[in-house]
């Protein structure tokens, strides 16, 4: 297994420790369609997810952050296809069983890949209806899930095991005699949740888990996942383009455009501090729910045809303050000022002068909360 | 219950008095299988001024899109009367209404015609409604007026050729053909990507400040509705909950449900986020709780919001909220005496049959749960 070696940086800047990594991917490119007619819908993405933390992924739709979430735990459809990078899971299963050490998801046999999903990483999409059966109850689809991954488990225990896990999102037992169709909404989506934590994953894929719920419903949801996150110490990457919302939930942000990733940073200094044209607009897209109203323009134009790309920086015919030098060249995400944080913009690459909008000072708590450890599954009933 | 917006703001162009809806819905299987009132909006008073925005907001289920298509006649309701310029509207759908009060739909993707150009779509209403002899300049005009240029590109594409945001542009300029005076816009922007949704805010705005239109905002967004929106009123459970002037509705919640809303929002400002485990869920319409609507969730809940359903109460000027906590003590306790009594006060003039409620099931089971 590959020791990752914690980036030597600015120690006061990183006052915690960073916790390893482990789900680490790498140049990862993804096409749709084949030759010619072949449109990039993910290219050279490198992301680092660390043990026991939450990486938010943002942009808009058609900017690729389902793609490359998709394609690192292979799963991408036809016609997508993964034309470089590797996907580096370092795996350190919480329970007995369950693969060790490093495997490479993209390289991986299909027998390889079994014995990580669901049990190693587990996936979470946005509809819920669409991902329960709708024609056997919730019970019944525990009941295969842990027939086929815990088979030492008797009808009695895989039972008592699902009652647990609908108890753990704040469902009650007498839901696994349910049809999908009898829950609301939300109950559905704990569901999902309940059954993608059933084998105790190191790493949880949320696809806008919250986006078709009501905000309360999506508060009580996300509060319970955080809480989880604490218990268990899994470790997840969060996909949504409300960006507001990562903001409250992620420890690190990475945001997306066209196929690319522009910026990455801490959420406290994503948000406080943003150093991207594009995330600076991101930001401004939210009316504040405090302080007198002002009249706000979001980001001007539409969001890139993938297939007709503009030279240079993507955003550039959005960006307020283009260059000559983003209309012919493409920046690539460099480091600034640490290793917490990577953008990908020329206004930063020291020629030009930052305006004031994208350079706010780092706030000063910037650090990174520790990560989750899950000291606590400690306490929890294990079978 | 009503709460009263007819005060804020002069001009009123539309209003609802009194809505009430309800959908026969099936209940039970087989032989046995009855039906049900299912009250998707009860008793809920709305007015919208020339050059005025009001925002409705609520949760899914909580009778919004009723409303506005109430107020567009798309469905007819069950009580109540819809006022254009304080004289009833009339029966039906005349077109004469329709060239007064036009609806812009949540989904531009379902809401043009996919096998027609953009022109098309936009000279439909002009012809049907007399509006122009010069179907050309009308069609770019409109195209302009929603800032999509040049014109003559734009009428010429297809739905499928645009993006979303310039499609529900084109959807607001084919309600602007027949230059009505009011405009019900449901969830413009929620099927749109984040980036563009200010510009499609900032659209409405402008029609709002330069022609004067009349501007119902239908949300789920509370900060889009405080962004956009001179008063915003508050759905539960198919009632109005709160009324006020959209700041002092956001920095000032008089209703729990209107403060749970905004502890849900997402807010980075805020220092820590808000704790609400176990908050519930909105009630079946079916079978609603009893009283206040909202009591089986309410951290506040008394003994009187189990049983009698709140009056709207004035908070500060302009501000209304239908919660027993704003009630003096005194009046509380008449009502309280009067229920005890028998007589049941519901405050609702929508008669409806018993059986087909259970009303006083979940009234017993909400009162034995907080004991």
């Amino acid at each position: 297994m590959i020791a990752p070696e914690a980036p030597a940086g600015n120690p006061a800047a990183t006052p915690v420790q960073l916790a390893e990594p482990v789900l680490e991917i790498r140049g990862l490119c993804v096409d749709y369609g084949y030759g010619v007619d072949a449109v990039s819908a993910v290219v050279d993405c490198d992301l680092v997810l660390r043990r026991g933390e939450v990486m938010g992924l943002a942009g808009e739709s058609g900017s690729g952050k389902s793609t490359l979430a998709m394609a690192a735990l292979r799963l991408l459809r036809s016609p997508g296809v993964i034309t470089g990078g590797e996907v580096l899971f370092h795996s350190k299963p919480f329970s007995d069983e369950g693969p060790r050490g490093t495997i490479d998801l993209l390289a991986a046999s299909e027998a390889d890949l079994r014995a990580v999903r669901w049990s190693e990483i587990s996936v979470v999409l946005q509809s819920a209806l669409n991902s329960l059966n709708p024609v056997i109850t919730i019970g019944a689809q525990f009941e295969d899930l842990l027939k086929v991954h815990r088979p030492s488990f008797s009808k009695r225990d895989r039972w008592d095991r699902s009652a647990e896990l609908l108890d753990m999102v704040g469902m009650t037992a007498d839901r696994l005699r349910s049809y999908p169709h009898e829950l609301s909404g939300g109950m559905r989506q704990r569901a999902m949740i309940a059954m993608a934590l059933a084998l105790e994953p190191q790493v949880i894929l949320l696809d806008e888990p919250t986006t078709a719920l009501d905000v309360v419903t999506q508060r009580e949801i996300l509060e319970e996942l955080m809480g989880l996150r604490e218990q268990l110490g899994f470790a997840a990457l969060f996909i949504t383009h409300d960006l507001s919302l990562l903001v409250e939930l992620a420890d690190e942000i990475a945001v997306m455009y066209a196929g690319r990733l522009m910026e990455r940073a801490p959420a406290a200094s994503l948000f406080r501090a943003p150093r991207l044209p594009y995330t600076y607009g991101l930001l401004n897209c939210f009316p504040p729910m405090h302080g007198p109203r002002r009249a706000m323009e979001g980001i001007p134009g539409s969001p890139p045809d993938l297939r007709l790309l503009p030279t240079g920086c993507a955003f550039h015919p959005r960006c307020p303050w283009a260059m000559e030098r983003c209309r012919q060249e493409r920046p690539v995400l460099r480091a600034l000022g640490g290793p917490d944080r990577e953008v990908a913009c020329w206004l930063h690459a020291g020629a030009a002068t930052i305006p004031d909008e994208l350079n706010h000072p780092e706030p000063p708590a910037a650090g990174r909360r520790p990560a989750a450890t899950g000291r606590a599954r400690a306490a929890r009933v294990r079978r | 219950m009503s709460v009263d917006t007819a005060s804020v703001g002069t001009g009123t162009v539309l209003e609802a008095r009194n809505l009430t809806k309800w959908f026969s819905v099936k209940r039970g299987r087989g032989m046995l299988a009855g039906h049900a009132r299912l009250y998707a909006v009860e008793d809920v008073s709305v007015s919208i001024g020339a050059g005025q925005v009001t925002a409705v907001v609520g949760e899914s289920g909580s009778g919004k899109t009723t409303v506005a298509r109430m107020l567009a006649k798309i469905i007819t309701p069950n009580g109540g009367e819809i006022l254009l310029d304080g004289r009833p509207a009339p029966r039906g759908r005349p077109r004469d209404y329709a060239r007064q009060v036009q609806m812009v739909f949540q989904d531009p993707f379902a809401s043009l015609n996919p096998v027609h150009r953009v022109r098309h779509n936009l000279v439909r209403p002009l012809k049907i409604h007399h509006v122009t002899d010069d179907i050309d300049a009308g069609v770019a005009g409109l195209l302009r007026r929603v800032s999509l240029e040049p014109p003559e590109e734009f009428a010429s594409k297809f739905p499928h050729e645009l993006s979303g945001g310039q499609r529900q542009r084109v959807a607001i300029a084919r309600a602007l053909a027949v230059r009505p005076r009011v405009l019900l816009a449901d969830e413009p922007v929620s099927m749109l990507d984040v980036s563009i949704r200010l510009g499609i805010l900032n659209l409405l705005a402008d029609l709002r400040d330069t022609d004067g239109l009349a501007i119902l905002y239908v949300t789920h967004d509370i900060a889009s509705a405080r962004y956009l929106a001179n008063t915003i009123v508050v759905m539960y459970a198919g009632r109005l909950v709160e009324a006020a002037p959209s700041v002092s509705l956001t920095d000032e919640p008089a209703h729990p449900y209107t403060q749970l809303l905004l502890s849900a929002a997402p807010d980075p400002e805020r220092p820590q986020p808000p704790s609400l485990v176990r908050s519930g869920s909105p009630p079946s319409l079916v079978a609603p709780p009893s009283g206040c609507r909202f009591h089986p969730r309410c951290p506040y809940a008394m003994e009187i919001c189990h049983r009698v359903s709140p009056p709207s109460v004035e908070v500060s000027a302009g501000h209304t909220a239908a919660c027993w906590l704003h009630v003096d003590s005194g009046r509380r306790q008449v009502e309280e005496g009067r229920s005890a009594d028998g007589v049941v006060t519901t405050h609702s003039p929508a008669s409806r049959p018993g059986p087909e409620r259970s009303q006083q099931t979940t009234a017993t089971r909400a009162v034995s749960k907080e004991k």
